[in-house]
C-alpha cells in the first residue's frame, strides 16, 4: 500500500474534493472545544485538536437515533404501524478519528454484530464508513491506550493513518477503502521509506509519552463471584455520584434505551444512550432493582469492562485507554486505580 | 502539607479514636493533581489520607443525605450552609454531625489550572494566595484570585456557618460589589436574545446528570426526569427536553441553592448552569431578603407565608 502526503494549506481543498464521493464526519470546533460529528455541506474536518470529550462512537451510535415513525390517528389506514426511518447509506469518511477510538468501534462491533444477532442500526452506519485515522502525537497524561491492546499510532482498525508532521499530513494507506479515499481526495503519493521513518520516529516519541498502564492478567484468572464480592467496592465507589459522565464519554459503552415519543398524533420510536450508573437503568418493571445501591452500579460498570467482557470474548478488556472517564469524572474515580485494585486482589483462603 | 490538612487529620484521628464518630467524610488526594476525591475514613490509621486544598470542589453535604450514623464532616463555608439546609429539610440531624469547619479562600477553577500548564499538570501547591502549577519542565505561579471558580468570586460565606471545630483561623469575608452582575446582564436581554443565549448555553448537554448528582439539594427518590408513569420529559437530547430539565431543576432549587458551584465543577461539558440557579438566588434575596443556610432557625421562603410577601404579580 502506498504512502501519501498533503500540505496543510491544501487540506480543505482535498476534503472538498472527497465530499463528491463521501459524506464527511470529523472534528470541528464547537464553542470552546472540538466535537466529532457529521459535517454539514461546507464543513472541513479540523485535525488541529487535542482530546475529544465525547468519543467519535457517535458516528456509529448517535446519542439519539430514530428507528421508526408511527401515527396514532385512527382515521388513517396505517395508524399504529411502525415505519422504518430512511437511512442514507452513501459512503461516509470518518476523518481524524484517533487510532484507539477506532479500536473502540471494533469493540462495539463485537456486541452489535454477532453470529446470532446483527444490529441493523449499528451495522448500516458502520458498513458505509471508511476510517481515516489521525495519530495522537501528544497523548495526554490520562491516556493509557498502549496497555489496552492499541495505542496512539495503532493501524489495526483504520483504512488510513494520517500523521501531523507540522506543515503536512503524511498518511499510510492501509486498505483498499483507504486507497479509494486517497484517490477521491486527490492525495499525492510520497516516498514511502522517508515517510515511514518519520512516522516510526514520531510513534516512538508518542508511545514514550504514555507512562501509565493497566494489567489485568490476574483478573482473567480470578473467579467472577469472588471479585464481585471483594471488600473494596464500597470504598472505590464512595465518591461516585452515579452520574453518566463516564459512560457517555466512553468510546466502548454501548448500552441504549428505547423510547417512544409522541407529539400530537405523530410518534417516533428512538433509541438513546443509556447509562448503567442510573437507578432507572436496572430497575425491573416490578420495582425490584438488582443494583439498587449506588456502589453496586459502580461495581457493575467496572466488572463489565474489566471482567465480564474479558471472560466472554477472551480478547482483552472493554477499554481502549483513552482516559476520557478519568479526566471527566467529577470525583476522579480512576479506572487505572480500580483495575489495579482488582488485579492485585488476593482473597483470603 | 498545608495547615488545614494537618489540622483536619488531627481532628479526624481524635474523633475516630475516641469513638465520637463512626466515619469522617472529607477529601483525599486524587490520581490527577488538579482534583480531590471525596472519601469516608472509618479508621484512625487511614486519617492521614485526608487533605484539603483548592481542588476540593465537590460539596460534601451531598454525602451525608439520610445517613444514620455519626459523621465527622469536613465543611467549607458553602458545604456548611448546605448542612444547615439539610438539617432544616430533615435530611440529617445536627447531633449526628461533628462539623470540621474549613474557613475557605475559594476553589481553583479546573479549566484555568489546565490552561496554565503545557502538557499536563504534575503538582499544585498553594501558599499565601499564590497557586503554583507545576507541569513537565515548567513551573508557573498565579494569584489564586485570578483562577478562582466563578461561584467563589461572589461567595457570601467563606467561613463555616455551623461547626464543632475549625481547621484554621477564620478568614475575611469578601466585600462584594455588584454581586449579581451576571444575572442582571441576562435580565436586560431582549426575549429573543435571551432565548438564543439559553439555547447556546445548553447545546452541549448530554444529560449525564452530573450537575444533579453532584448537588446536595437533588435528593428526590425519583427525579422528575426519571419518572416514567407519567413521563414528564423526553429522554433524548432534544433541545426542549434538555432545557426543561435544567430550568425545572433550577426551580426545584429555588431558595435552597447555596451557589457552592458543585454542578458546574462536575459538568464534563463546562455548561454554566449556575446562570439559572443564581437567578433564583437573586429573586429570593430581592423579594424575601433570604440567604439560605445562614442559621438553623429561619424557615425557607417557600414554606412560610407572610401577609407582607410581595404579591404584585397576582392581578
Amino acid at each position: 500500500m502506498k504512502t501519501i502526503k498533503i500540505k496543510k494549506s491544501e487540506w480543505a481543498g482535498a476534503m472538498d474534493k472527497a465530499r463528491n464521493t463521501y459524506r464527511l464526519a470529523g472534528p470541528v470546533k464547537h464553542q470552546d472545544y472540538h466535537v466529532f460529528r457529521e459535517l454539514e455541506a461546507a464543513g472541513i474536518p479540523d485535525l488541529e485538536y487535542g482530546d475529544l470529550r465525547i468519543s467519535p462512537k457517535t458516528v456509529v451510535m448517535p446519542q439519539s437515533e430514530p428507528m421508526f415513525t408511527f401515527n396514532l390517528d385512527e382515521h388513517k389506514e396505517d395508524h399504529h404501524v411502525l415505519h422504518e426511518v430512511p437511512f442514507d447509506d452513501t459512503p461516509r469518511a470518518v476523518v481524524g478519528i484517533r487510532p484507539y477510538d477506532a479500536r473502540a468501534i471494533q469493540i462495539l462491533k463485537k456486541n452489535f454484530d454477532t453470529d446470532d444477532y446483527q444490529d441493523p442500526y449499528f451495522l448500516r452506519r458502520y458498513n458505509c464508513c471508511t476510517f481515516i485515522g489521525l495519530a495522537d502525537t501528544d497523548p495526554s497524561p490520562t491516556n493509557f491506550s498502549l496497555s489496552c491492546g492499541t495505542g496512539p499510532f495503532d493501524e489495526t482498525d483504520l483504512d488510513m493513518l494520517l500523521v501531523d508532521t507540522g506543515d503536512d499530513y503524511i498518511g499510510k494507506v492501509l486498505t483498499d477503502k483507504g486507497e479509494a479515499f486517497a484517490a477521491a481526495a486527490g492525495f499525492k503519493e510520497t516516498d514511502a521509506a522517508e515517510a515511514d521513518a518519520t512516522i516510526a520516529e514520531m510513534k516512538t516519541k508518542a508511545e514514550a509519552q504514555i507512562t501509565t498502564g493497566v494489567e489485568y492478567d490476574n483478573i482473567a484468572a480470578m473467579d467472577e463471584l469472588t471479585l464481585h464480592q471483594a471488600p473494596f467496592w464500597e470504598e472505590i465507589a464512595f465518591a461516585c455520584i452515579n452520574c453518566g459522565t463516564c459512560t457517555f464519554a466512553c468510546p466502548t459503552c454501548w448500552c441504549f434505551d428505547i423510547q417512544d415519543e409522541v407529539e400530537g398524533k405523530h410518534g417516533i420510536r428512538m433509541r438513546n444512550w443509556d447509562t448503567c450508573m442510573s437507578e432507572v437503568y436496572s430497575r425491573h418493571a416490578s420495582g425490584h432493582d438488582p443494583r439498587g445501591k449506588p456502589f453496586q452500579r459502580t461495581r457493575n460498570r467496572f466488572m463489565h469492562k474489566l471482567k465480564y467482557f474479558l471472560d466472554k470474548y477472551n480478547d482483552g478488556i472493554m477499554c481502549v485507554g483513552c482516559g476520557r472517564c478519568i479526566s471527566q469524572c467529577p470525583v476522579n474515580i480512576d479506572i487505572r486505580t480500580v483495575c489495579k485494585t482488582m488485579n492485585d486482589y488476593q482473597p483470603e483462603n | 502539607m498545608n495547615q488545614y490538612t494537618e489540622r483536619i487529620r488531627e481532628i479526624a484521628k481524635t474523633l475516630l479514636r475516641e469513638g465520637r464518630v463512626d466515619v469522617v467524610i472529607g477529601f483525599r488526594k486524587a490520581s490527577l493533581p488538579y482534583m480531590a476525591e471525596p472519601v469516608a475514613i472509618t479508621r484512625e490509621a487511614e486519617a492521614d489520607q485526608l487533605i484539603f486544598d483548592c481542588n476540593c470542589r465537590m460539596n460534601l453535604a451531598n454525602y451525608v443525605t439520610e445517613r444514620t450514623d455519626n459523621i465527622g464532616i469536613v465543611a467549607k463555608g458553602c458545604d456548611s450552609r448546605n448542612l444547615v439546609n439539610h438539617i432544616i429539610e430533615n435530611k440529617i440531624a445536627r447531633d449526628q454531625l461533628y462539623v470540621i469547619g474549613v474557613p475557605c479562600t475559594g476553589m481553583a477553577d479546573k479549566n484555568m489550572l489546565l490552561e496554565n500548564a503545557e502538557g499536563g499538570i504534575t503538582e499544585i501547591t498553594e501558599t499565601d494566595g499564590q497557586v503554583t502549577i507545576k507541569s513537565e519542565g515548567e513551573e508557573k505561579q498565579v494569584a489564586k484570585a485570578d483562577i478562582l471558580q466563578a461561584n467563589c468570586r461572589t461567595c457570601i460565606r467563606r467561613n463555616p456557618v455551623i461547626y464543632d471545630e475549625l481547621a484554621g483561623d477564620e478568614v475575611a469575608e469578601l466585600e462584594l460589589t455588584d454581586r449579581f452582575a451576571d444575572v442582571d446582564e441576562i435580565d436586560a436581554m431582549p426575549p429573543e436574545e435571551k432565548s438564543t443565549f439559553f439555547d447556546n448555553l445548553f447545546a452541549a448537554c448530554t444529560r449525564c446528570y452530573a450537575c444533579r448528582n453532584a448537588c446536595p439539594l437533588c435528593y428526590c427518590p425519583t427525579c422528575f426526569v426519571d419518572e416514567s408513569r407519567p413521563q414528564w420529559v423526553g429522554k433524548s437530547v432534544d433541545p426542549v427536553d434538555v432545557k426543561t430539565y435544567h430550568f425545572l431543576r433550577a426551580f426545584h432549587d429555588a431558595g435552597r441553592c447555596t451557589d457552592c458551584g458543585a454542578c458546574e465543577a462536575a459538568c464534563p461539558m463546562d455548561i454554566k448552569m449556575r446562570y439559572l440557579t443564581r437567578k433564583t438566588i437573586k429573586t429570593c434575596v430581592d423579594r424575601y431578603g433570604w440567604e439560605v443556610g445562614m442559621n438553623l432557625e429561619d424557615r425557607p421562603p417557600l414554606d412560610t407565608y407572610s401577609p407582607e410577601d410581595p404579591d404584585e404579580f397576582i392581578r
